[in-house]
């Protein structure tokens, strides 16, 4: 037996194809979309074209006369069963919310707001009588740039007295993690370097593949709500606090869902409508976004401005840290919300030693797309700003950027680390995953042809960018929620089910919307009971079927909800182990498990899992006391996040004389612990470096000075594709985390947290000799070619988009 | 994205198209490739009644040597114009513009005449139409005429063409040996141009004969750098006779602000852009 044990081939670190793309990348799965229910209606959305303005009236008598149209509402026609959308994270006792209506009967507060909803036999009868409705408004003032908002000159809704939302605040001096910052800064003034920033972060556009799409059927004894979305569990909990209905006749499922990036971590008017409608009706209703609907009205990410002071002694050595950060919320409080900047704020200070830290945000209503949680949610937004403090930093003293980030960070023998910010960092190695990325890159080589164009004055200027990143992520753990207020817990479920076959049944609270976990929940579960990966199914996104769990977003489902599983089967190895003794007539005691095996020590007896499994299903021959079934539960909640991290270089081309930007080597090396699937590892950070990329190149969310969204398609919403994109280079270092037994860490934000910085410090480092501190985002050409025509950062963006689509169209190209 | 109900005509002859649009008038619209029409009408921008297609006439597809010049018909999809050996040989400006026009897909789907008569001033293919003289041939219920490039584009959208009139062929004459360039200045690669200019040159002995050169979203419409044009004249094909010629690109021109640049951006790039395709299309 022996001689064979060590030949079994684990599936955890194995290149598996992911099990579930066929279904999904051929389309032959179930989106909501494809959900077809008998009688089913269709809904279509009446939408304010106006930032802000009361409603008059709502005219839908020529809408219910459109054929086959069966009903026309407005929010006057509901009363409380609307129900309202929840944030579920007041983030101060004291902060300001306006109330969330799905269907506002008084008041539009944004662009894209639904104002009335069609329900008819067909789709496109929806749309049609969609058109027909008539609603009439007075238009309000708009409050729209987040400065004047935050300055109460225009109010998003008069009714509350102000925009200003929640200030949010963290001291090192006060919380008794460090020293106070003012005194840092004081000194630096006048012995040391001060650095003093403001940089924005755009408005961006989550821009999922796969459009929301709900579906209501309340024809059961459960109203059932399909729904792509990444949270069925928290979905279902709010729709029974909000709409009256137990949360027992509720079942919610999300099929197939096809991309998220915390666009689909909300709870949405479009589905509070549908689940209204649908129970007025008692009939199935179906709604799918468009395109348009989509990026206009589904929630945006990011868009802070960020107030920043660094201050280090004269050889580089920080002392202090200060962030002031405004946060547009958009017109509403969305379910995370306000909380989105607070997940960032204990991350400013990254893996650098500062002695004294201080962090406030301020949230800011606004009448604009509220925002909420997008890939990263609050952390890309705190790498950017300290990883580009960092290279403005090095500038001022004078050293590689590297140098700098070397002189302060925390050194891997001195973990654990408790960082200024209040949290322990469990393992992390950045002087290994720099020393690799740097040889990936061939660093000192760029170095030297960077000075060499500098020198010649080529036209092509060379840029190295340096992000050396870590996120807390994996979100959990529940105590610490608690304490900031956060709505609910952080925990995760699993269930093992051994069926009579030998084949095993897992399910999983997590819910996947393109992530994997049907492949590497397999591969884990695989190894841990020793069955074939092939006889291991994952079930999840169905509370009928996954009755407890916490969803999917903040690079959790693996490090909470990998390790619940973990549990889950253990207790099924517990639970089998005394059967096996029995039927094999020893001592539990002198049993082994091991690759699906249970061995009698010293002897060749032993009994399959499969076999165990098939006796106890049979029941024939049980010890006494012991109940017939294998099947387990575990619920887990970490005591701590955990915190990946790595090195990414960039190395970008810029023309000098038209800004523009030619990516030439993007490689990182990230530590995200020990990995089950490298294969779906890589795919998560190439997308998500892409994502972060075009954050710093190509995305932004563009309002006009009368709040229209200017970039609402894919026209003007500059969403890149692989022809715009190099290959990366990845390669990883392994830390395993601590706080968990898998000793992993969350990776499916980690590129997008760690290549936006690098980006951009890339751009402005190929141009810095030429006068430039800053380049704004996303660096356009336009932006970088100004920068070095007059040193700035380029400026806002021109809200005007061109039109090449004509109204009056003649003949069709 | 559904579009409002219309119905739809598919003729199989100029003349039956010609007699539905004479029939229903402004109800009508004529959809050839479909890659803006389409767009307009699912984002029911539009809603015409009556949708006349082109796809099924034959005559207007193809591309034939037609002596002087090279006769590309309407509906001749981009991905056929842009293989063609004829126009690479004769007109190699248009299939290097072909070559950087959308992607794949829309390639295959949109029409050469589809494109040219949206009269997008940020199209692909209305710059190497300037730049080439290319002619319009135009039917109508009384006959045919031919319109030249510079009287062709009138305006944002608005060319030449009737109301109860079709596109049938664009006329290219022959630019045989001439060096062609196509310089498009995008910020990812599937969009509209913030600039494109497209030269062709005629090189004789390093100096430069002849230039012809097109520029897209530099205006309401396509235009031609005429003060470059004059100016390289005669000029030898080096850096410094080139780039003294292409300061003058934005003369005359009234490029858009939008959120891809401003004005005076676009005007810069057109002087870099003009020396960059002059100088490779003269193969200096």
């Amino acid at each position: 037996m022996t001689a064979t044990v060590d030949q079994v081939e684990r599936e955890i670190g194995r290149d598996r194809r992911r099990k579930e793309d066929q279904r999904l990348i051929t389309g032959r799965t179930r989106w909501t979309d494809n959900l077809t229910l008998p009688g089913m209606l269709h809904l279509a959305m009446v939408r304010s074209p106006f930032a802000h303005a009361t409603i008059t009236s709502v005219d839908t008598s020529a809408a219910k006369t459109a054929p086959n149209v069966v009903a026309v509402y407005s929010g006057a026609d509901f009363g409380d069963e609307l129900g309202v959308c929840i944030n579920a994270w007041p983030i101060t006792p004291d902060q300001v919310a306006p109330t969330h209506s799905p269907m506002p009967s008084d008041r539009v507060a944004f662009a894209g707001e639904v104002v009335a909803v069609v329900v008819a036999r067909s789709a496109a009868e929806a749309r049609d009588a969609a058109e027909l409705v008539d609603v009439e408004y007075d238009v309000l003032p708009a409050a729209l740039d987040l400065k004047e908002a935050a300055a109460d000159t225009v109010l998003a809704h008069p009714d509350l007295g102000t925009n200003k939302s929640a200030l949010w605040v963290f001291d090192s001096g006060e919380a008794g993690t460090g020293a106070p910052v003012e005194d840092a800064i004081a000194k630096a003034r006048t012995d040391g370097i001060v650095i003093e920033r403001e940089y924005r972060q755009q408005r961006l556009i989550p821009a999922f593949m796969e459009p929301r799409s709900v579906v209501v059927d309340p024809t059961g004894e459960q109203y059932v709500m399909y729904s792509a979305t990444q949270i069925p569990h928290i979905l279902r909990f709010a729709l029974a606090a909000t709409t009256g209905v137990s949360e027992s006749k509720i079942r919610v499922i999300a099929p197939d869902v096809g991309g998220g990036f915390g666009g689909k971590l909300q709870v949405t008017p479009e589905e509070w409508i549908a689940w209204a409608v649908g129970r007025r009706l008692g009939k199935p209703v179906k709604y799918t976004e468009t395109r348009s609907e989509s990026l206009l009205s589904a929630h945006h990410g990011r868009d802070q401005w960020q107030k920043l002071t660094l201050s280090a002694e004269k050889d580089g050595t920080v002392t202090g840290l200060k962030v002031e950060l405004l946060a547009d919320l958009g017109a509403y409080v969305a379910i995370v919300g306000g909380g989105v900047p607070v997940l960032g704020a204990f991350m400013f200070n990254a893996i650098y030693k500062f002695p004294a830290y201080h962090f406030s945000v301020q949230t800011v209503l606004t009448n604009k797309t509220w925002t909420d949680a997008y890939r990263g949610a609050g952390r890309p937004e705190a790498t950017y700003a300290i990883e580009r403090l960092m290279d403005e930093l090095a500038a001022e003293v004078g050293v590689d950027p590297i140098a700098i980030r070397e002189k302060n960070w925390i050194k891997h023998d001195e973990f654990p680390f408790t960082t200024v910010a209040g949290l322990e960092y469990d393992s992390g190695n950045y002087e290994a995953a720099t020393a690799r990325a740097k040889e990936m890159i061939g660093y000192d080589e760029l170095r030297a042809e960077q000075m060499a164009r500098r020198a010649s004055g080529d036209k092509v200027q060379l840029g190295i960018g340096v992000s050396t990143f870590t996120e807390m992520c994996g979100l959990a753990p529940s105590r610490v929620l608690g304490t900031l207020d956060y709505g609910a817990g952080g925990w995760e479920h699993a269930s093992v089910r051994m069926l009579a076959t030998g084949k095993v049944e897992v399910v999983t609270g997590a819910s996947a919307h393109g992530q994997g976990h049907e492949t590497a929940f397999s591969q884990i579960v695989a190894d841990r009971l020793g069955v074939a990966f092939e006889d291991v199914e994952v079930l999840h996104g169905d509370t009928q079927v996954a009755p407890k769990g916490l969803d999917t977003y903040g690079s959790r489902s693996l490090v909470v909800g990998g390790e619940a599983l973990v549990k889950a089967a253990d207790k099924v190895i517990e639970k089998a182990k005394p059967i096996a003794a029995h039927l094999l007539e020893a001592s539990a005691d002198d049993l082994e498990f091991a690759n699906g095996r249970f061995s009698v020590r010293g002897t060749d007896q032993g009994m399959a899992m499969a076999e165990v499994a098939l006796a106890t299903f049979a029941a024939h021959n049980l010890p006494d006391g012991v109940e017939a079934s294998l099947d387990s539960d575990a619920t887990y909640d970490p005591v701590n996040f955990n915190f990946p991290h790595g090195t990414h270089l960039c190395a970008m081309e810029v023309d000098t004389e038209t800004g523009e930007l030619k990516m030439r080597k993007y490689v990182c090396c990230d530590d995200i612990g020990n990995i089950i699937n490298p294969l779906i590892v890589s795919g998560q950070v190439h997308g998500g470096l892409v994502q972060g990329i075009a954050q710093a190149l190509w995305e932004e969310a563009v309002y006009d000075d009368s709040g229209t969204l200017v970039s609402g398609s894919f026209v003007d919403y500059l969403l890149p594709t692989a022809a715009d994109t190099i290959s990366f280079e990845v390669d990883h270092t392994t830390s395993p985390s601590l706080t968990n037994t898998l000793g992993t860490k969350g990776v499916g934000e980690a590129g997008t947290i760690a290549s936006t910085p690098a980006v951009v410090n890339a751009v402005v480092d190929a141009v810095r000799h030429l006068g430039v501190n800053d380049i704004q985002m996303p660096c356009t050409p336009e932006r970088v070619w100004r920068a070095i025509q007059d040193g700035g950062s380029g400026g806002a963006t021109t809200e005007a988009a061109q039109p090449h689509f004509d109204e009056a169209e003649g003949a069709g190209a | 994205m559904i579009p409002a109900a219309f119905d739809y005509l598919a003729p199989t002859s100029v003349e039956d198209a010609l007699a539905a649009l004479a029939e229903h008038g402004d109800d009508a619209k004529i959809i050839a490739g479909g890659q803006s029409l389409l767009p307009v009408l699912r984002m029911r921008l539009n809603a015409p009644e009556v949708l006349i297609d082109l796809g099924k006439i034959d005559s207007l597809r193809g591309i034939r040597d037609d002596g002087d010049a090279i006769v590309i018909g309407a509906m001749t999809p981009h991905s056929v114009v842009g293989s063609d050996p004829l126009v690479a040989e004769h007109a190699a400006l248009i299939s290097k513009a072909v070559e950087h026009l959308a992607d794949a897909q829309i390639r295959h789907r949109g029409t050469f005449g589809g494109a040219l008569a949206h009269a997008d001033p940020a199209g692909d293919l209305g710059g190497p139409a300037v730049a080439l003289g290319a002619q319009f041939v135009i039917q109508g219920a009384g006959g045919t005429r031919t319109v030249g490039a510079d009287d062709f584009f009138v305006d944002l959208f608005e060319t030449a063409i009737g109301d109860d009139e079709i596109l049938t062929e664009v006329r290219i004459p022959k630019h045989t040996g001439w060096g062609a360039r196509h310089e498009k200045f995008v910020r990812i690669v599937h969009q509209w141009p913030i600039v494109a200019v497209a030269a062709t040159v005629r090189v004789d002995g390093g100096t430069i004969a002849e230039a012809r050169i097109g520029m897209a979203n530099m205006g309401s419409t396509p235009v031609r750098a005429r003060a470059v044009e004059e100016a390289l004249a005669g000029q030898p094909a080096t850096e410094d006779a080139v780039r003294a010629a292409a300061e003058r690109a934005d003369e005359g021109t009234n490029p858009p602000s939008d959120l891809n640049g401003d004005a005076d951006y676009r005007r810069h790039l057109s002087r870099v852009l003009t020396r960059r395709a002059v100088l490779a299309a003269a193969g200096a």
